[in-house]
């Protein structure tokens, strides 16, 4: 057989109907899922792995074992929840196992914040995305966000861009509550730090210190 | 008064539309009198609001061509053990 690629659905995408459509064995309608999740995944698994041969990797391994297992979702949260899990899981993986990678356990301890302190204080050029070109734009944001360490990062990621709750980032990551909060904290400021050097109104120095 | 470290803290449910009005109002009444934390919750906000506007990169052609063979050889692998 051969697979076609769903066409754009997003007007009529009823997430729920493909998904009992594809439990029941409707190869078509499991296309449609990944056709319409796919660039996200691709997204999270770059973002979070920062490897254009590892995120191929996952953005495959992904869908593969969402169709396999897709018997086993229950339906108690989205199916975009679930295949974000999926993804999460298989790019931590991914980071785990490259050589040389220093990556922090995702169940270290809370932090208490006590170095959370913000240097760059400046108010920011009006309407920065308008100077840039998409691709500019996307590389400072890019570089940023690579600059976080992998447990910040995966946070933010899920939170900010994924735009997870709390609670499922939490069960997605399998850390507590406080844990999330105090790392989308941490890598929000990290961010917005790095970014005002970039954006921040010409001839402006910063004025301030905490 | 909170100190602008204690209100850092506090700036996730601060940035939050569903946290408690009584907290939000006490977080409001720093921010009113601390120019440095006016500009942190206005740049924070901003660099949500960046990160979120960025729609998500295009995949490469040869990746998405590779995705729908690996997810033809699974399906038929599926249809044939079902068989």
């Amino acid at each position: 057989m051969s697979l076609t690629p769903a066409p754009s659905v997003s007007a009529t995408f009823d997430e729920s109907d493909l998904v009992a459509r594809a439990k029941s064995g409707d190869a078509q309608a499991f296309t449609e899922l990944v056709n319409h999740y796919q660039r996200k995944i691709y997204r999270l698994a770059k973002h979070i792995t920062q490897n254009d041969e590892d995120a191929e990797d996952v953005l495959q391994e992904t869908f593969l074992k969402a169709y396999e297992h897709l018997d086993n979702f229950q339906g108690n949260s989205k199916f975009y929840t679930w295949i974000v899990r999926i993804g999460v899981n298989e790019s931590l993986m991914k980071l785990r196992k490259r050589k040389g990678d220093r990556t922090v356990p995702l169940d270290e301890p809370v932090d208490t914040g006590e170095e959370m302190v913000s240097r760059e204080i400046a108010v920011w050029e009006d309407n920065p995305e308008q100077r840039y070109s998409h691709e500019e734009m996307q590389q400072i944001l890019d570089e940023a966000v690579q600059t976080l360490k992998p447990d910040f990062r995966t946070v933010f990621i899920l939170r900010d861009i994924e735009e997870l709750s709390t609670e499922e980032t939490a069960e997605t990551l399998g850390i507590s509550i406080p844990a999330v909060k105090s790392r989308l904290l941490r890598a929000r400021l990290a961010l917005r730090e790095k970014l005002t050097r970039q954006f921040k109104r010409k001839g402006e120095d910063v004025f301030a210190y905490l | 008064m909170l100190t602008c470290k204690q209100f850092l803290q506090e700036l996730n449910d601060f940035l939050d539309p569903n946290t408690d009005p009584d907290l939000k109002r006490r977080l409001q009444s720093h921010v009113t009198e601390c120019p440095n934390c006016f500009v942190i919750v206005d740049t924070t906000q901003k660099t949500l609001q960046v990160y979120k506007g960025v729609e998500p990169q295009t995949i490469p052609e040869d990746v998405k061509s590779r995705l729908w063979k690996a997810l033809e050889r699974k399906i038929a692998a599926k249809k044939q053990t079902q068989a």
